[in-house]
């Protein structure tokens, strides 16, 4: 008997019972497919400028920075004023997302963009944000060929380019947009809920930033939410 | 891990001699409890979050044969390898198999009670595969080749200076040679040391906080990142989960997830929150190309069903000990088993038998505040009290303990008879301790006395303060 045969078979034999009958395996298999609400907090139950509002705030105090542009075009400049603010270097490690490359960064020449996964030498990261959940300041970032999920991780420096209309109120409504994106795909191999930078208080309890993933975080809003 | 239950006594004595343990003990009482209290009252849904977690749990326990099923068949079809494992034996030599068939020579973990649960570091180190723990918590214990004190800060019980000394002796090699004392420092240290091991594993091994049968995805938690870079770099990724941390869907994840990190550091969320599904795809740039999850038993099953299944819906948020004040004044290490606090008193016993953990079910006061806290509503209580009454009954208690409990018993059944002579012995003791109303010393009673003196009763026994009261009540 195969190690899985009696795992099964001993969950069943403690229940007092065989193998589930089909119509309870009905009825499971439909409470998966139905995708069912729990309870979903009140809080980021708001309109789309209030979210905005909300998830800036909690960002914020998870130590995370945001910065909001009207307009995807003026993505280039921020960055170059966020870097050179912060003492970075301007070697940037971008995700080859469309969303990221094709903005004009022709119009800052000093900035030096490579396109591809993350790498050990990179300081600076920056990738585009699936959605954002504003109930916790959280980010929905999802890998796929031109969204490396290792350009979050690796760099010492993260900035993050969110769409204010990929605002949610909640986790539930970010998996609803992702079924719905990913439909023919089906569940990309990872998807990461960030709420802030890389921290620990392993030693003595103290919040130290920056354990193994990026020491900084930056999100860049775009868009007024109306 | 060896398993050192029996010695709980020795060993919590030892604990509350320790000067630097009291200190790291005391922060664990502020720091976590204040926070955690601080973060449910900013949530006015948590506690009917809390049911409803409670429920998710409950529904996996009462179906897991199909959601169990269900979860390998959408792994598969992602592309992922479950592997079933009854024991830790078979654990330990499937992890081995895969490694062997990738011809790994190192190996980075992220931080995984399962793991610990079933020794598998040591396992791999003697069959030629370094392993090498990346949360920083765990790395500092294997530095210092101690098992974890606390189920969400393994290190918590070490002070700054064991850090520095730790680095000191063990970064040498990487041209670290000064004591390095500042904190954010040490820190930087093993981030350096570290990155590069990321970079060069072979095999990246994680537990999983939940694993989600609707997609086949397996859930890590952390606040380093340290699980991504170890399951985003190498060319393998094993996953090492326990059979009951398998949720129906996305959405009954959100849920759990709402009360796991508020109730284990207050966080409203843990800084990273991953879902794993499958290797690579075709067109990924980055991501494993193979993906492994051991499915381990490991005597869970036998516990549905039983008094004890309650306690599979357990989270390992680490709330129970963080509220515990038998925790608070003995530590980690004395339970002398992977998972300490409230938790490891009532789940060691299953785990390593009971005759070698029949310590850790008295080490509670009963006062209930595990129970207050835990995310799931584990009546650990309870269980603890199935826990002493087996003691008892199999006679396992040490005979003057069972004596002392027949002896109570047969009392405690006559009522008439138990108020006479409590009454009594409440005089007796009052006249012997005479004006001082403190008593030096008590036939049986050294464990209380040798320490202290005990206060002698004062006026009436309860039952008869009670029947004054009463009456007294019914003639107004």
């Amino acid at each position: 008997m195969s190690a899985r045969e009696k795992i099964l078979g001993r969950i069943r034999a403690q229940k007092k019972r065989g193998a589930l009958d089909g119509e309870t395996q009905d009825i499971l298999a439909a409470r998966i497919a139905k995708h069912e609400r729990n309870v979903i907090p009140k809080r980021g139950q708001i309109p789309l400028t209030e979210q905005m509002d909300l998830l800036q705030s909690k960002m914020e105090k998870l130590l995370s920075t945001v910065e909001r542009v009207t307009d995807a075009s003026e993505i280039p400049s921020a960055v170059q004023a966020y870097l050179a603010s912060q003492n970075l270097p301007s070697r940037i490690k971008m995700s080859p997302s469309e969303s990221l490359t094709e903005l004009p960064w022709g119009d800052i020449p000093t900035l030096e963009i490579v396109t591809g996964a993350g790498a050990e030498e990179d300081m600076v990261g920056m990738s585009p944000a699936f959605a954002a959940v504003a109930e916790t300041g959280t980010l929905m970032m999802a890998s796929g060929p031109k969204t490396p999920s290792t350009v979050n991780f690796l760099p010492e420096n993260h900035i993050v380019v969110l769409q204010a209309s990929d605002i949610t109120g909640s986790y539930e409504q970010a998996w609803d947009r992702l079924r719905s994106a990913t439909e023919k795909t089906g569940m990309p191999r990872t998807v990461n809920f960030i709420s802030g930078p890389s921290r620990t208080a392993d030693i003595e309890q103290r919040l130290i930033m920056g354990a193994h993933g990026p020491k900084s975080l930056h999100v860049i809003l775009v868009g007024d939410g109306t | 891990m060896k398993v050192t239950s029996r010695n709980f006594k020795e060993k919590s004595h030892d604990a509350m001699q320790d000067p630097d343990l009291r200190a790291a003990l005391g922060r664990v009482k502020e720091g976590f409890t204040t926070a955690r209290s601080v973060a449910a009252s900013e949530l006015p849904e948590f506690e009917d979050l809390r049911d409803k977690a409670r429920d998710i749990k409950d529904d996996v326990l009462e179906n897991l044969d199909y959601y169990l099923e269900y979860f390998d068949e959408k792994v598969t079809a992602s592309g992922g390898h479950v592997h079933w494992c009854s024991s830790a034996k078979e654990a330990k030599e499937a992890v081995l198999k895969i490694c062997q068939d990738v011809d790994a020579k190192t190996v980075t973990k992220g931080k995984s009670m399962i793991t610990e649960e079933i020794a598998l570091n040591q396992f791999l180190a003697a069959n030629g595969i370094e392993p090498i723990e990346t949360d920083l918590g765990e790395y500092i214990i294997q530095l210092a080749d101690e098992p974890p004190s606390h189920i969400i800060g393994p290190a918590v019980h070490k002070t700054k200076e064991q850090v520095t000394e730790l680095f000191y002796e063990h970064h040498q090699q990487y041209g670290y040679t000064e004591r390095e004392e500042d904190p954010e420092k040490l820190v930087g240290e093993a981030r350096a040391v570290l990155r590069h091991k990321y970079v060069t594993a072979d095999v990246g091994i994680t537990g999983a906080n939940f694993l989600v049968a609707e997609t086949g995805s397996t859930v890590i938690v952390t606040n380093e990142g340290n699980g991504d870079l170890t399951q985003s770099l190498p060319k393998t990724h094993i996953v090492v989960a326990s059979l009951e941390k398998v949720i129906p869907t996305l959405e009954d994840v959100s849920t759990v997830m709402r009360v796991l990190a508020r109730s284990a550091t207050g966080q409203e969320m843990s800084v990273y929150t991953t879902f794993s599904t499958g290797p690579k795809r075709s067109d990924d740039i980055d991501g494993p190309e193979n993906f492994h999850v051991i499915l381990l038993d490991g005597g869970r099953s036998e516990m549905i069903g039983t008094e004890l299944e309650e306690l599979l819906r357990c989270i390992r948020c680490g709330a129970c000990m963080n509220h515990c004040p038998v925790y608070h004044a003995v530590g980690g290490h004395s339970y002398g088993w992977v998972y300490p606090g409230p938790i490891g008193a009532a789940i060691n016993p299953q785990m390593v038998g009971l005759e070698e953990a029949r310590h850790l079910p008295n080490a509670s006061s009963f006062c209930g505040r595990c129970e207050e806290v835990c995310p799931v509503r584990i009546p650990i209580p309870k269980i603890l009290r199935h826990w002493r009454e087996q003691a008892f009954e199999k006679q396992i208690a040490p005979k003057p303990e069972r004596w002392g409990i027949e002896l109570w018993g047969f009392f405690a059944k006559r009522p008439v008879l138990y108020r006479f002579a409590t009454r009594c012995a409440s005089r007796i003791l009052t006249l012997v301790a005479g004006k001082k109303g403190r008593l030096k010393s008590l036939p049986f009673g050294k464990g209380w006395t040798s320490v202290r003196d005990l206060p002698a009763p004062q006026g009436d026994t309860f039952m008869g303060q009670w029947q004054k009261k009463q009456k007294q009540e019914g003639q107004i």
